[in-house]
């Protein structure tokens, strides 16, 4: 068996790379600009797979409104954009005021989902918790059709076309270069609030072990709380910029981003913050070689397949820690 | 009964509301003609309802609590009581069966065929439920083999024109040999990398079927489906429903034969013991791998049955009725009727598919409303509607 992973492993990455490097060599600019196309898309899924990976972190739990929130992110920007475009405000303070209202409303959403549909199942059997996880996603879902409309709404990009991008705009839009210099600011102000503060020691230790840390003196309920608002602040981001990036939005964009973005989490090894930002990539980057060199219609086929080839070789995800259970 | 604290606290919790639905519930751009609405009207209703929503949200868990700190043994669920009482038992079986008998001539076809569809629904929560409930393996992606069913009856019938009972055995194979072919990778996973990886299986079959046209029309899908027959003998329209209806009945009967059989087995009991602790289960010497693959590919035959079952009844298939929504479905029927109990199941399923048909008179309402009651009754009843009985075994001092 371990001898079949090692060739099977070679001959992949072999003609992988033998292929690889002859289209590289042959259109450098249009690899470059897939590659670009990639970690825009990337740097989104691990936008969203953190709030995933956070989650299941601390409470084991696949949040699946997670991508719900998401699109209330964008809805709300676009909401508050409009309405201060149509009085006439200044295009600076609209960018500022919808990303804030919408990181606001987000933080609000995924605090009172968590307080209504998970904390009452604590200690009830995990599949309750998904089955209550699947019914807000469903709710939220058609509670925003309802209320607004199920059609696709334009969105304005917030993002100007820079002018001193000019020159590269080919390549890599103002739109792109913003999402991913947005995330990695984002990921690092993540990576110092886990490692740093006192609320990130707290995050970390109830992950560990729920029961010591309230020993020590951690409000647990507080912490899990303050996990799913972090996760909501940085899918409503993720949904501000991707709201910019395709320029429409609608009830629905939420699922297959979310459960990209879970797929992305899983593969990174879920639970694991690094892990889920290099599986974000890892995801992002290869469905855009793939869209770009094979067949476009295959995407999703492609993304779940590199899942499943992955998960088979490393069992708990990329950076996942394998887990021996012990009696 | 409400105290005065908790008449503020909702009220605290419907200004919350009030805020945090105002953007959406309030406020309607229209982004083509460039015209905003408020509605205001929308504010004062959210209040309202979220007011007493609250009250009575609060009421009710505090009861859970109150009911959880004062009887501390297990209460079992009323129907597996009444079923256990033989003086009950029969007259009730008889009842459901005369029921069962007259339903398709007293209702009108529409009704018996939405019955159907609920009964379609049994059988692959029944399915689902060794695999989930038993054997305590999250498939996210049951859909797949319910999609190898109906897919192998319309091509095995479009291109050989082979008939309904013929092809019934032949995809519970299909499914059976799609079960195995897909355990045998992925089982070595845990929990929800599990669910993850099949779920993965689920979408990629569907999208095969989407893109693929020489094998299924793609998109357009198989149309002109035959019903089955009766000894050769083809029923006309209304007549057909019928049949199928018996059909289904008759295969529901089987599924519940086989699955109580397969609860109370070897293989059964070898499934929740599994569920319940792996390392003390190889520790009792079964073969954690290959009892894991079994759960999987029968819960795979009875999807792969069921499918064969709506491909007749709906006579056209195509890949949208096999989304990863509809493998969600069948999840919720198993959980919300009660997680590895056969008649929780069966609950779970009437409940989940004839309250979306039914609620059609509120048709856009529907699935906001299906959704809510998802998270109600988990939050109230998390073990589901019919909690399953653990089986137990009474020792009688032998008299010496």
């Amino acid at each position: 068996m371990r001898l079949f992973k090692i060739i099977l492993g070679v001959a992949v990455v072999g003609i992988l790379g033998f292929f690889g490097i002859k289209e590289i060599i042959a259109d450098p600019v249009y690899f470059l600009e897939l590659f670009l196309g990639g970690l825009t898309r990337g740097s989104i899924y691990a936008l969203i797979a953190l709030g995933y990976t956070m989650v299941y972190g601390i409470i084991q739990l696949i949040n699946f409104a997670h991508g719900e929130i998401y699109m209330i992110g964008a809805m709300t920007a676009l909401i508050v954009a409009s309405v201060l475009g149509l009085w006439g405000w200044n295009s600076a303070v609209i960018v500022i005021l919808a990303i804030v209202f919408a990181i606001v409303y987000s933080c609000a959403y995924g605090f009172t989902v968590e307080k209504i549909a998970y904390k009452p199942l604590r200690t009830a059997p995990r599949l309750s918790a998904l089955i209550s996880a699947i019914g807000m996603s469903l709710f939220l879902q058609n509670y925003v059709m309802l209320a607004q409309t199920s059609e696709f709404m334009p969105f304005e990009s917030l993002i100007p076309d820079f002018k001193f991008w000019e020159p590269v705009a080919h390549i890599i839009t103002a739109v792109e270069m913003t999402i991913i210099v947005t995330t990695i600011i984002v990921m690092i102000l993540l990576g110092m609030l886990i490692k740093f503060t006192k609320i990130g020691k707290a995050m970390r230790a109830t992950a560990q072990d729920k029961i010591m840390a309230s020993l020590v003196g951690i409000n647990v309920n507080r912490v899990i709380s303050t996990t799913f608002v972090v996760g909501s602040a940085t899918a409503a981001i993720g949904g501000v910029l991707i709201a910019c990036h395709v320029g429409q939005v609608n009830f629905f964009i939420g699922f297959l981003a979310g459960l990209k973005a879970f797929i992305a989490a899983v593969l990174g090894g879920i639970g694991s913050v690094p892990g889920a930002v290099l599986g974000s990539l890892v995801l992002g980057i290869s469905e855009s070689m793939f869209t770009g060199y094979f067949w476009s219609e295959y995407e999703d086929v492609f993304a779940f397949s590199i899942l499943v080839i992955i998960l088979i070789f490393r069992p708990s995800g990329i950076l996942g820690k394998d887990e021996t259970s012990k009696v | 009964m409400v105290t005065k604290k908790e008449i503020k606290l909702s009220f605290v919790i419907a200004l919350w509301f009030m805020v945090l639905t105002f953007p959406i519930m309030v406020i309607k751009v229209n982004t083509i003609k460039n015209i905003v609405i408020f509605r205001w009207e929308n504010l004062l209703w959210t209040g309202i309802v979220c007011f007493f929503a609250s009250l009575i949200w609060n009421y009710f868990l505090r009861m859970k609590e109150e009911k959880k700190k004062s009887d501390t043994k297990e209460d079992i669920p009323i129907v597996h009581r009444l079923l256990q009482n033989e003086k009950f038992k029969i007259p009730f079986l008889v009842a459901i069966g005369i029921f069962a008998l007259v339903y398709p001539f007293v209702f009108s076809m529409y009704h018996t065929s939405i019955l159907i569809s609920a009964l379609i629904y049994v059988m692959l929560g029944l399915g689902l439920n060794i695999v989930v409930g038993l054997a305590g393996l999250l498939d996210l992606g049951y859909v797949a083999f319910y999609a190898v069913g109906a897919y192998a009856y319309a091509l095995l019938n479009l291109h050989f024109g082979i008939s309904f009972w013929v092809v019934l055995p032949i995809s519970a194979l299909l499914g059976t040999i799609f079960g195995t072919l897909l355990g045998y990778p992925v089982l070595r996973l845990r929990g929800d990398y599990l669910a993850i990886v099949t779920l993965g299986f689920g979408e990629i079959i569907r999208i095969v079927l989407e893109n693929w046209d020489e094998l299924g029309n793609g998109p357009r899908g198989i149309g002109n489906i035959p019903a089955p027959s009766f000894f050769g003998h083809q029923f006309n329209q209304h007549n057909s429903v019928i049949y199928i209806y018996f059909i289904v009945i008759g295969l529901v009967l089987l599924t519940i034969f086989f699955v109580n059989r397969l609860e109370n087995s070897r293989i059964g009991r070898a499934w929740i013991a599994l569920r319940d602790d792996e390392i003390a289960c190889q520790a009792m010497g079964i073969d954690k791998f290959k009892t894991k693959l079994t759960a999987f590919a029968l819960g795979a035959t009875w999807a792969a049955l069921g499918g064969v079952v709506f491909a007749a009844k709906t006579s056209f298939i195509n890949p949208m009725s096999f989304t990863i929504w509809e493998s969600i479905t069948i999840l919720c029927v198993v959980v919300i009727g009660g997680m590895g109990s056969a008649i929780g199941v069966i609950a779970g399923a009437l409940v989940l598919i004839l309250l979306p048909e039914y609620l059609r008179a509120v048709a856009e309402y529907r699935m906001l409303v299906f959704g809510a009651l998802q998270v109600i009754v988990m939050v109230f009843k998390p073990e589901g509607l019919i909690r399953s009985v653990r089986k137990i075994y009474k020792f009688e001092k032998i008299k010496e």
